[in-house]
């Protein structure tokens, strides 16, 4: 993954920062807030969004509701390594649903979903722009293109040991 | 305002330039069809029913937002426009849950009705149906997704009232509405005002029924059931039955509940005169005796909620008087109890009250006597009430004119009618304040300065008995957070006396009242129509000044001792505690 | 300046980057030293060159050669023998197909992939470096900023050179660009806040252009928000950009910043007078965004729902203000409109549609990649000529355009010259300038289903036709593919798509019907096909679709049989040749994928 965890009272200090930078300004910096929270936590829980909706003075309900409205933003922890097959078009007509349903079917979960153990979670995206790589994974940062199904394993096994 | 001509089917019309299409045609006498439009609530042009074909525009218009421009031309009822509205009402139809028959919007339902004047006979396009979640755990509020048109008009209307509890969440053919994580209204910031109720077009949201319970109790012989009706009911009851907006139905209410069955029937009215006389000694404890100041109103449980959710810091400024019918309710289960020597126990308190917030005012645990008695056991909505007239099979409009009760606890003043308007309170108030500061009996008691809809906050200065008395009204809770903040950063003027209601017009536009078409709204205030009916009674009172209820200054004399005093104390008064926002818990199943 | 003999330009797109172009970079700055070259070679990251299929790509100048698929471990052979000894790497300099096509040796300048392009938007994408303010100026950049602010041009007149320019907008709707502009001048020099937006949110799958110029090029769309900006006074702008182009909002908040240490952002630029500053705003994932009113609901910190228009945004855009919005390509092609003239740019394309268009040409083609055409180039020239024709020998079938708002053009509409009139007859649009080639094997009432799970996925759910007819389109579209559809269900989507067509909100809904509308017009035997014959020719959707095993070709090795999760092959090792049951198919394809000998096919 790249990044160092943070304890959970790095994270809420980092938080506190982020927010006294957006404090009053209103719905206005809301996107901006949730972008960086989520960029320290890995997602929005609750208790984010609770902060949030105090620093900003909009509802939790209205903070919710952005969040469900933009896919980019996460309800849920994300696995370790969390794997995006894009089904834009140009890898869609060269099979990346195939991919995904290999992806699926390794690691025992759906689209959306996150791994008993932490490890993985899959989400299909919208076009990455690696068009003339099509088609495209990413697992976390890393790009993978021009795939056919039967390498799908041999890319995951490499994640499972790490 | 410039005016601009336009001509809309063949009708030419001069209108204002800030008109809508729909206003203009309004005026024209063309009736466009709407669903999500609420005026000056919601005007997002989002169902698409109202669409209309401008000359030279590109698409299709949604008439309720779009505004007029000089030398418009506008057809509103071409084959495209009809085959458009008609296949976007068939679509919306298959996406809802058309359990007509039994839906509690049976025959006042704004898309049954559009169903109608489109004379769609069938579903084309049947599919499967968005995702939804039926919530009836709140004490006040059922939220049946399977039939949200996603109109967003609850969704404007929580917003208007500075709460949003209730938001549009996810997206798409997955679009819903409600609290974060969709949650219970019951674990949701929710003051269960039921603003969302009456804007919502159709049968999404709508009160917790409890009529089945009264009428258990009423055909329990072993049950004693005395049922109380607030103010504001009168003022718009007739609208269930047919009656213009704004008719006085005082009479023909009583009529017609005394015929339900209740072993007693008795007006708030009562219990609201009684609210006087303990809220104004309390006040003028609270200014003798450097009490907190400004003291504000406790009779609208949809504020106090408000106040206990979003604004703590202001609870030790709450009056600490129980709401009238809850007054009232306390005061059945012991005074009425032991004059006509009734187990309190055997005694079943029925509210019919303006408000679905009472529902769960009344289950609160601060109201709960010292034997486990609630003092009210069940509250209904004038909404719920009308349905109980009309299952028992009553003629509204050719009942006779009857009153309360007047035994006990049946008298009432001018003062407490007023209760259901906004300003009502402040008004009966000071009209007792008044006098006994001024130690007379004052002729001029009718203070205009409280009273209309237009200013959201509304302020007074009062000098009595040498006394400088500042007052302020607020009605709707964006108003109240409008006037505590500014109170919090120092902006306002320092206030004696504050009024707040949690409904913009006060109760007589309560979340449990008739639910009006938007359409009619288009025309009329009903704010102040309601408000009219009121007014008309307090005229007519022989007294008008609650201190002047002689039942009320009995029930002093015979069992309560003093305003204020320790049996007051004990049965009138209570206590407030803040609540959290979306604590952790609302996640856990 | 030093003076160099050669320049190594290393491909930093996101393609190539992806792609490891970062090593090659890397190698480069280690091996040139190495070879005591540093004095005489320098290298450059550059944006986009636009031949993504082939990268990651190298160029090296003065001689102009390119070389495809480059990877690290080749980087020591390029500097020691093209660099030192002037002999070129023969054996990259070739692109590599998947087919067996006649592959030929080019240079950047005279492959058949550049020779029909003509480069205006893209002109400093490969050229330069996007992380340097001094080669943007270097090649004319903020000239014609600094032309307008120090002549103090009259704000009406540049206006009015944009709209003789005729350049329209390249975001997909078309809109004449100056006659925006000038709807949001009025009122000029009273105090009035103004802004001007860029949108950079692009959405449609398989649409890259915007993205490569603002890794390119990002200060061309700087320099043009500036003058817009003067153009309406305006003192304010912000890029919405999505959150999934990591390296385009890195290398423009590069540029905005360099921008701003020249004084070419900020307070009293050019010392003119005029101030303008630009912000940065991410969006989120919802594609809806890219609809000019939903993305400034989205800057406003709100759920991305589109509001009607009127009012249009000049009157009453981002925050209530007057705001013009502009595509990033748009925004490219205004510094040099101002600095060759309209006249030149009006003389670059057709009589309704002027200069160049980028596409983003992918799918079933051989040269995958970002070309920028004049508009009137034909379809043919981009798909054959450009683009490299059809990989493994297929036969080409449709191109796709205009992404989910547009349409599917046919092989007997392959001269059509591209503008955005003549792509609107033809059943699509222009749309933002993805181009997605289709062969033989593409299902197209497959692709119509595609494109609509994607508009039912990403609608917004404000107004009804578009959030539940797009679901019955869907819905329609998966019982035909499903074999389950009737002759009726090809009626009922037609009303259904009309009625999205008259009825909705905004153009995500207006236009979600032309996947299905184009591809019934022009391939409407393949939907009748699927609900009376039961049959999709391309073997595509599953449930049209059976597994067979050739028993000619069976090597009878049984490992069919092993991988097939649900036992639905049987035979006999070495005896019986295997067969499957298709009762208890479930058509995953483990089968087809383990078969060495191509014996498990579809029928």
């Amino acid at each position: 993954m790249g990044k160092q965890k943070m304890t959970p009272e790095e994270m809420s200090a980092k938080l506190d920062e982020v927010l006294s930078k957006y404090k009053g300004q209103g719905q206005k910096a809301l996107m901006a807030t949730l972008q960086q929270a989520q960029e320290i936590y890995g997602y929005l829980p609750l208790p984010v969004q609770r902060k949030v909706a105090d620093a900003l003075d909009v509802s939790v309900a209205e903070v919710y509701g952005v969040i469900s409205f933009y896919s980019f933003f996460s309800l849920k922890p994300k696995g370790e390594n969390a794997i995006s097959v894009c089904l834009g078009t140009a890898c869609y007509v060269k099979g990346s649903q195939a991919l995904l349903d290999k992806i699926e079917d390794v690691l025992g979960i759906k689209n959306g979903d996150v791994t008993k153990d932490g490890k993985f979670s899959i989400s299909a995206c919208r076009c990455v722009g690696a068009c003339g790589l099509a088609p495209v994974i990413m697992v976390g940062d890393d790009v993978y293109g021009r795939l056919t199904p039967d390498e799908i394993p041999g890319i995951i096994a490499k994640y499972k040991e790490a | 305002m410039d005016m601009v001509n336009v001509t809309i089917d063949g009708v030419s019309v001069q209108v204002p330039s800030n008109y809508t299409v729909l206003e203009a045609a309004k005026q024209a006498g063309i009736k466009i069809p709407t669903l999500c439009y609420l005026k000056d609530v919601n005007e997002v042009g989002a169902c698409r029913v109202c669409l209309v074909e401008v000359e030279k525009a590109r698409a299709l218009a949604a008439a309720c937002v779009m505004p007029v421009s000089e030398g418009m031309v506008v057809h509103t009822n071409s084959k495209k426009v009809r085959d458009t509205r008609k296949a976007t009402l068939e679509m919306i139809l298959s996406d809802h849950n058309r359990d007509c028959l039994s839906c509690i919007r049976n025959k006042n339902c704004e898309l049954q009705t559009l169903a109608e004047e489109y004379g769609i006979r069938k579903v084309t396009f049947e599919g499967v149906k968005s995702p939804s979640v039926y919530d009836d755990k709140s004490f006040s509020i059922v939220r049946d997704g399977s039939k949200c048109v996603k109109c967003g008009r609850c969704v404007s209307a929580c917003k208007k009232q500075g709460i949003g509890v209730l938001s549009f969440l996810n997206r798409g053919f997955n679009t819903s509405v409600g609290p974060a994580y969709d949650i219970s209204m019951a674990d949701a910031p929710c003051i269960y005002c039921g603003q969302c109720i009456v804007a919502c077009p159709v049968g999404a949201l709508h009160e917790k029924e409890e009529t089945d319970k009264v009428w258990a109790a009423i055909q329990d012989p072993s049950k004693h059931v005395v049922m109380q009706v607030a103010p504001a009911v009168r003022a718009a009851i007739g609208e269930e039955f047919g009656l213009p907006i704004g008719t006085r139905a005082t009479g023909k209410m009583f009529a017609a509940m005394k015929r339900l069955g209740a072993d007693k029937v008795y007006d708030t009215n009562w219990g609201a005169d009684l609210t006087i006389m303990e809220e104004g000694t309390e006040l003028l404890n609270r200014i003798n005796n450097g009490g907190v100041l400004p003291m504000i109103t406790s009779c609208s449980p949809g504020w106090i909620r408000f106040c206990e959710f979003y604004y703590p810091e202001f609870i030790p400024n709450l009056s600490t008087c129980k709401s009238p019918h809850e007054m009232e309710g306390a005061l059945i289960k012991s005074y009425y109890a032991k004059n006509n020597n009734l187990d309190p126990k055997d005694i079943v308190v029925v509210s019919v009250m303006p408000c679905t917030s009472k529902k769960t005012e009344a289950a609160r645990e601060q109201l709960v006597n010292a034997d486990g008695l609630k003092d009210v056991d069940i509250v209904i909505t004038t909404r719920e009430l009308a349905r109980m007239i009309r299952e028992a099979g009553m003629d509204f409009n050719s009942l006779p004119d009857e009153g309360p009760d007047q035994d006990l606890m049946g008298e009432y003043t001018g003062a407490g009618v007023i209760f259901g308007a906004t300003g009502g309170v402040m008004e009966a108030a000071i009209r007792t304040v008044a006098d006994i500061l001024e130690e007379k009996d004052l002729p001029e008691f009718e203070y205009k300065a409280v009273r209309g809809v237009e200013a959201d906050i509304k302020e007074a200065e009062l000098t009595l008995g040498g006394k400088n008395i500042r007052v302020a009204v607020a009605h709707s809770t964006a108003a109240a957070r409008k006037l505590l903040d500014a109170i919090k950063d120092g902006s306002a003027p320092e206030y004696t006396f504050i009024e707040i209601m949690g409904c913009s017009g006060g109760c007589v536009c309560g979340g449990g009242q008739p639910q009006v078409p938007a359409q009619k709204l288009m025309d009329i205030d009903i704010r102040a129509e309601r408000a009219k009916a009121l007014y008309e009674e307090d005229e007519i009172m022989p007294q008008r000044k609650s201190h002047k209820n002689s039942q009320i200054d009995k029930l002093y004399k015979e069992f309560l001792g003093a305003p204020n005093g320790h049996l007051a104390h004990e049965l009138l008064h209570t206590t407030y505690a803040k609540r959290e926002i979306y604590p952790d818990s609302v996640l856990e199943e | 300046m030093d003076l160099f003999r050669a320049h190594v330009l290393v491909c930093c797109g996101t393609g190539c980057t992806s792609s490891n172009s970062a090593k090659i970079l890397e190698q480069f700055e280690q091996q040139i030293p190495a070879q005591g070259l540093e004095k005489e070679v320098k290298v450059v990251q550059t944006g986009c060159f636009g031949l993504c299929a082939q990268g990651p790509i190298v160029v090296i100048y003065p001689e102009g050669v390119m070389y495809y698929r480059v990877t690290p471990e080749d980087v020591a052979e390029i500097v020691s023998e093209h660099l030192l000894k002037g002999r070129y790497v023969e054996r990259l300099m070739a692109p590599k197909h998947d087919g067996a096509q006649a592959a030929e040796k080019t240079s950047a300048n005279d492959s058949n992939f550049f020779k029909k392009q003509m480069r205006v938007a893209l002109r400093n994408c490969g050229n330069i470096n996007p992380e340097n303010i001094d080669e943007y100026i270097a090649h004319d950049g903020y000239q014609a900023l600094g032309k307008i602010l120090t002549e103090k041009r009259d704000p009406d007149a540049v206006i009015q050179e944009i709209i003789d320019s005729g350049l329209r907008g390249r975001g997909g709707g078309g809109f004449p660009t100056g006659l925006k502009w000038k709807f949001a001048s009025g009122n000029r020099g009273q105090g009035i806040t103004k802004y001007v937006c860029c949108n950079a949110d692009e959405g449609d799958p398989g649409a890259f252009m915007d993205r490569s110029i603002l890794e390119g090029d990002p200060h061309s769309v700087i320099e043009a928000m500036a003058i817009a900006a003067y153009c309406i006074d305006a003192h304010q702008g912000y890029v919405y950009i999505r959150a999934e182009y990591p390296i385009a909002v890195k290398r423009l908040q590069i540029a905005i910043d360099q921008a701003r240490e020249y004084g070419l952002l900020g307070e009293n630029i050019f010392d003119s007078g005029f101030s303008f500053d630009l912000d940065i705003r991410l969006g989120a994932g919802a594609f809806v965004c890219g609809e000019e009113t939903a993305l400034m609901r989205s800057i406003e910190g709100k759920r991305g729902n589109p509001t009607p228009r009127p009012p249009f945004p000049a009157i009453k855009g981002l925050f209530g203000k007057p705001t013009i919005l502009n595509n990033v390509e748009t925004y490219a092609n205004i510094p040099v409109i101002i600095n060759k003239g309209a006249e030149w740019f009006a003389s670059v394309g057709t009589e309704k549609s002027k200069g160049t268009k980028v596409f983003a040409l992918g799918g079933k083609v051989n040269n995958v990649g970002l070309v920028e055409i004049p508009m009137g180039t034909t379809v043919r020239e981009i798909v054959f000529d450009i683009g490299g024709g059809i990989p493994n020998g297929k036969a080409f079938k449709a191109v796709q355009t205009g992404g989910p708002s547009g349409g599917c053009i046919p092989a007997s509409l392959l001269d059509t010259p591209i503008d955005y009139d003549n792509l609107i007859a033809a059943g699509s649009m222009m749309g933002s300038g993805g181009m997605i080639v289709m062969d033989e094997d593409t299902c197209m009432v497959d692709i119509a289903k595609f494109f609509l799970e994607f508009t039912v996925d990403e609608s917004c759910g404000k107004c009804s036709p578009c959030r539940i007819g797009t679901k019955r389109m869907y819905e329609l579209l998966t019982k035909i593919t499903d074999g389950t559809g009737t002759l009726e269900d090809i009626d009922a989507l037609e009303e259904v798509a009309l009625s999205l067509k008259n009825g909705s909100l905004c153009a995500l809904g207006q236009t979600a019907a032309n996947p299905i509308l184009s591809t019934l017009k022009h391939f409407r035997d393949e939907y009748v096909e699927h609900v009376v014959d039961k049959k999709c020719r391309c073997h595509v959707c599953k449930g049209l679709t059976e597994f067979y095993i050739d028993p000619e070709i069976c090597k009878k090795c049984s490992l069919c049989a092993k991988k097939c999760p649900v036992n639905a092959i049987t035979g006999e090792v070495g005896k019986v040749a295997y067969s499957i049951d298709t009762t208890k198919c479930i058509k995953c394809g483990a089968c087809i994928e383990n078969c060495k000998f191509k014996a498990v096919k579809k029928r």
